[in-house]
């Protein structure tokens, strides 16, 4: 899968997810993987909120030769990786087209205004179908319940990173993915990462 | 070792705009670099604390951006480059010391990073420091994308030390914390020796006396050096032009903005009508090359963020030039085509575009939009700001809310900057009724609390929290205490700036090089100024709320009550439960208990979700952070809390 081309340029992937799910992280980590591959990426960060519960967003521009701007235009996703479902739908409606790919894990988070009973969030059912009208492709993935059966809930960003690379549109592997973790993670963790990336990968296979 | 310190010529890394500004003052040889946190600026010190012991550099979070800069300054006149880096706000808090800076000049390559803040993206304004350039009269530079950010770093350390003038180098948040591609150059091998000269003739640059007196003689250096700055922009590789000849429309442009417009012109396929003017060099503007792409055509556009500086300052050569090179009509923020507002992005500069010269564009087929909007506005829930799950600021703001209901006489609380000006907001109970700048909470209760002859009976508290004490919390409390007003100050001592990533402050036993240092204690600093102090556990609910009633039913001095507790994501906490937490679904009984919902409905800690189809509240186990304090929080006892210490893996 490392020598997949890419079928635009720039190619524009949207990481998204509530404020500590480690949003950071993963485009960080998609990123470095690409760059390693020859390719310029820009990454456009919205962290300010990140740890108090907003919304957060990564913007990854992934061209063969040029800078370009850190926030993608309207209506210009190629691919959306959302780490909370209602994220993906949010998403959709400033960045999405009919072309559009999403992967969307299953864990919901719950905004305050859910908590208190002010706001309703959707149902499961709802979300699917939501999504599915506004995507040419979609998969949902249960990384949180499997990065919770890994040991770890975090690692459910890593099995949404698998599953980008099993969907085949990107150029990553397992090797250019062990290398960029192992220069920020202790050796101990680096296999269970592996497991949640081949588990992703997997997930989308079937 | 950090990559940020790789000395292979050519090496290519993904770098954050921060780092790249690191990465070029480490090009540059820097020795001295001072800061005060602040997003999105924090980690440019942050970078360099990390690498200051291998690289031999002098690294300090200061106590505040004014004694940053003075602290970057003393490296500067013993002849150490040297840099200073503050979100905007924090220039406003140095400029003070920054205008009299620019009156005596620098030594060696002194540079200023201010990073602003468009759109207010985590911040309380969206204030420029660009003005400050021109106000103080020095130079201003502001990097276009990455690789340059490193490139310009680097220069800015050169040009500073030619022209004897501290420089500065603006940032933005979509420059500071967005990242591409930067290809590294050489780091220099440096030896240096620090001496401060002083004993030569009185105004001479290098051995004089450092002052901004005689002030109409260092106001007419200071001057020269501009025009100097000015020619020197005229050649520079900073500024470049991309497009045709005679454009039917030129747009003059710099920052991150460079990059919306490129991306704008791209999507129009208007590469052959519209040309792009990017300038790194912002002030003083080169009037030779301008009025060289002035001339090109007759309808030009500025495209800038937030006021309009490089606008104004374009009129300015343009109406000056106009006998030469003719009338011009502009665009902009003047004409409403850019809006004088928040942050922009290409969708912004696609539309004014495409409304001047009459083009039609849609980002999205009709269809698809109308769908995808409908389906938002019924499915997507907004997602309120919120402090963490297992916050001490929750806890605190419970009892501070709690205390003043009971009291009953309309108290509230002033407060400043850091997480905790959340509390504006339903998870801080709204509590909080003024915020301005770092420390002005307790400024502002500190009159408050002289108001008393006019008939003033409300109960008043600030809040500040612990590095906001040192920065100007502590002067506003002198303030109170000489003058005899009469309030209570809450510290919300967390340990660290939180809110920023955990920067040491002068209260901690360490250093940002990782050194032991002397730390001062809060509570005997509070207590020599001869406030009566108290200090409390905020996890400790009923103690809490019953201390704050009681010093506010205080009618003398001010008093000071310190909520210690340390962050939730603290690296100490982070990952660590203490207690394990189950609901008892059989005492829980839901809007069917008086309590009327209070954990979700009111706590809302994020910890706790209601389930709706069980009608009883639920932990969820990959949120709560197990601090134990929703368990106080039921009046049924149906939160239950039981002690273990557990790691996650
Ligand atoms: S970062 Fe710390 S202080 Fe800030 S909201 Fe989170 S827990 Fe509270
Ligand atoms: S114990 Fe309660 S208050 Fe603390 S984090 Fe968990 S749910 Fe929130």
């Amino acid at each position: 899968m490392g020598n997949i081309q890419l079928s635009k340029d720039p190619y524009n992937i949207i990481i998204t997810g509530v404020g500590g799910q480690g949003n950071v992280m993963a485009s960080r980590v998609l990123a470095n993987m690409l760059v390693k591959k020859g390719y310029c990426v820009t990454i456009g960060e919205s962290f300010g909120a990140s740890q108090r519960g907003g919304s957060v967003m990564s913007h990854l521009r992934v061209s063969r030769s040029s800078i370009w701007s850190p926030q993608i235009p309207r209506g210009r996703a190629d691919v959306v990786i959302a780490l909370e479902p209602v994220e993906a739908i949010r998403v959709l409606k400033d960045y999405g087209n009919p072309e559009v790919k999403i992967l969307s894990n299953t864990r919901a988070i719950s905004p305050v205004g859910v908590i208190a009973g002010e706001l309703d969030y959707p149902s499961m059912e709802e979300i699917k179908k939501s999504v599915k009208e506004l995507a040419s492709d979609v998969w949902f993935i249960d990384a949180t319940d499997e990065g919770l059966r890994l040991g770890n809930p975090i690692l459910g960003n890593i099995i949404m990173l698998g599953a980008l690379s099993g969907v085949g549109v990107l150029p990553m592997d397992r090797e250019g993915f062990k290398g960029v973790i192992s220069r920020s993670i202790p050796e101990d963790k680096i296999d269970i990462n592996l497991k949640a990336y081949d588990m992703g990968e997997q997930m989308v296979r079937v | 070792m950090s990559y940020l310190i790789d000395n292979n010529e050519g090496a290519r890394y993904l770098l954050m705009g921060n780092e790249s500004i690191v990465r070029g003052a480490l090009e540059a040889g820097v020795k001295v670099a001072a800061g005060y946190p602040g997003t999105p600026s924090s980690e440019i010190i942050e970078s360099l604390s990390k690498v200051g012991k291998e690289m031999d550099i002098y690294v300090e979070w200061s106590v505040n951006e004014k004694v940053a800069m003075e602290v970057a300054a003393a490296g500067s006149f013993a002849g150490l480059r040297s840099l200073c880096a503050m979100k905007q706000n924090g220039v406003n808090v140095a400029s003070d010391f920054l205008l009299h800076l620019a009156g005596s000049g620098t030594r060696a390559g002194m540079v200023i990073v201010p990073c602003d803040d468009p759109g207010a993206l985590s911040s309380v304004n969206e204030g420029e420091s660009r003005y400050f350039a021109r106000l103080v009269e020095i130079p201003l530079l502001e990097p276009g994308d990455f690789q340059e950010a490193k490139d310009m770093a680097k220069w800015a350390f050169e040009l500073s030390e030619e022209l004897r003038q501290i420089v500065m180098l603006r940032s933005v948040t979509r420059m500071s914390h967005a990242s591409g591609n930067v290809v590294f150059g050489k780091l220099p091998v440096s030896d240096v020796h620090a001496e401060f000269k002083c004993d030569g003739f009185v105004l001479d640059p290098m051995e004089g006396i450092m002052t901004s007196a005689p002030v109409d003689y260092r106001h007419t250096q200071q001057q020269e050096k501009l025009n100097k700055a000015r020619e020197i922009f005229e050649d520079c590789p900073f500024n470049t032009y991309d497009g045709p000849d005679s454009p039917e429309l030129l747009i003059i442009t710099s920052s991150a903005c460079t990059l919306y417009s490129r991306e704008a012109i791209s999507i129009l396929g208007l590469k052959d009508r519209v040309g792009l003017l990017k300038l790194g060099t912002t002030w003083p503007l080169p009037p030779k090359l301008l009025k060289k792409y002035l001339s090109m055509t007759d309808r030009i556009m500025i495209v800038e963020e937030v006021l309009p500086f490089l606008e104004e300052n374009v009129k300015i050569l343009a109406a000056e030039m106009a006998p030469e090179i003719g009338v011009k009509t502009f665009y902009g923020k003047n004409d409403g085509k850019i809006p004088m507002v928040g942050e922009l992005n290409p969708d912004i500069v696609v539309n004014a575009i495409a409304q001047t010269l009459g083009i039609d564009y849609k980002a999205m087929p009709d269809e698809y939009a109308n769908k995808a909007q409908g389906v938002a506005m019924a499915g997507t829930p907004s997602r309120e700001l919120t402090f963490c799950p297992g916050c001490p600021h929750r806890a605190s703001f419970w009892s501070i809310h709690n205390a003043l209901e009971l009291d009953g006489r309309k108290g509230f609380v002033c407060g400043d900057i850091g997480c905790y000006t959340l509390a504006i907001l339903p998870c801080g109970f709204s509590s909080l009724k003024t915020t301005h700048s770092m420390g002005s909470g307790t400024g502002i209760a500190s009159g408050f609390g002289k108001l008393g002859g006019f008939g003033f009976d409300q109960p008043i508290l600030s809040v500040c929290g612990d590095s906001t004490f040192f920065h100007t919390g502590i002067s506003a409390l002198v303030n109170a205490v000489h003058h005899s007003s009469n309030f209570t100050m809450v510290i919300l001592d967390n340990s660290g700036t939180a809110m920023t990533g955990f920067q040491p402050h002068p209260g901690l036993k360490v250093n940002a090089l990782g050194d032991e240092v002397p730390s001062i204690d809060i509570e005997e600093v509070c207590r020599a100024l001869g406030a009566r102090v108290e200090v409390r556990d905020p996890f400790d609910l009923e103690e809490t709320r019953k201390t704050i009633n009681q010093l506010i039913e205080d009618k003398q001095g001010v008093n000071v009550l310190i909520l210690r507790q340390i962050c939730a994501l603290s690296p100490e906490k982070k990952g660590k439960k203490k207690y394990e937490m189950t609901i008892d679904e059989e005492i829980c009984l839901g809007e069917n208990c008086g309590c009327n919902r209070v954990c979700t409905r009111i706590f809302r800690c994020p910890g706790l979700v209601w389930d709706k189809e069980k009608e009883v509240t639920r932990i969820d186990e990959v949120i709560c952070t197990g601090c134990g304090v929703c368990a106080d929080i039921c009046p049924a006892g149906a939160i239950k809390k039981s002690s273990v210490l557990k790691e996650v893996a």
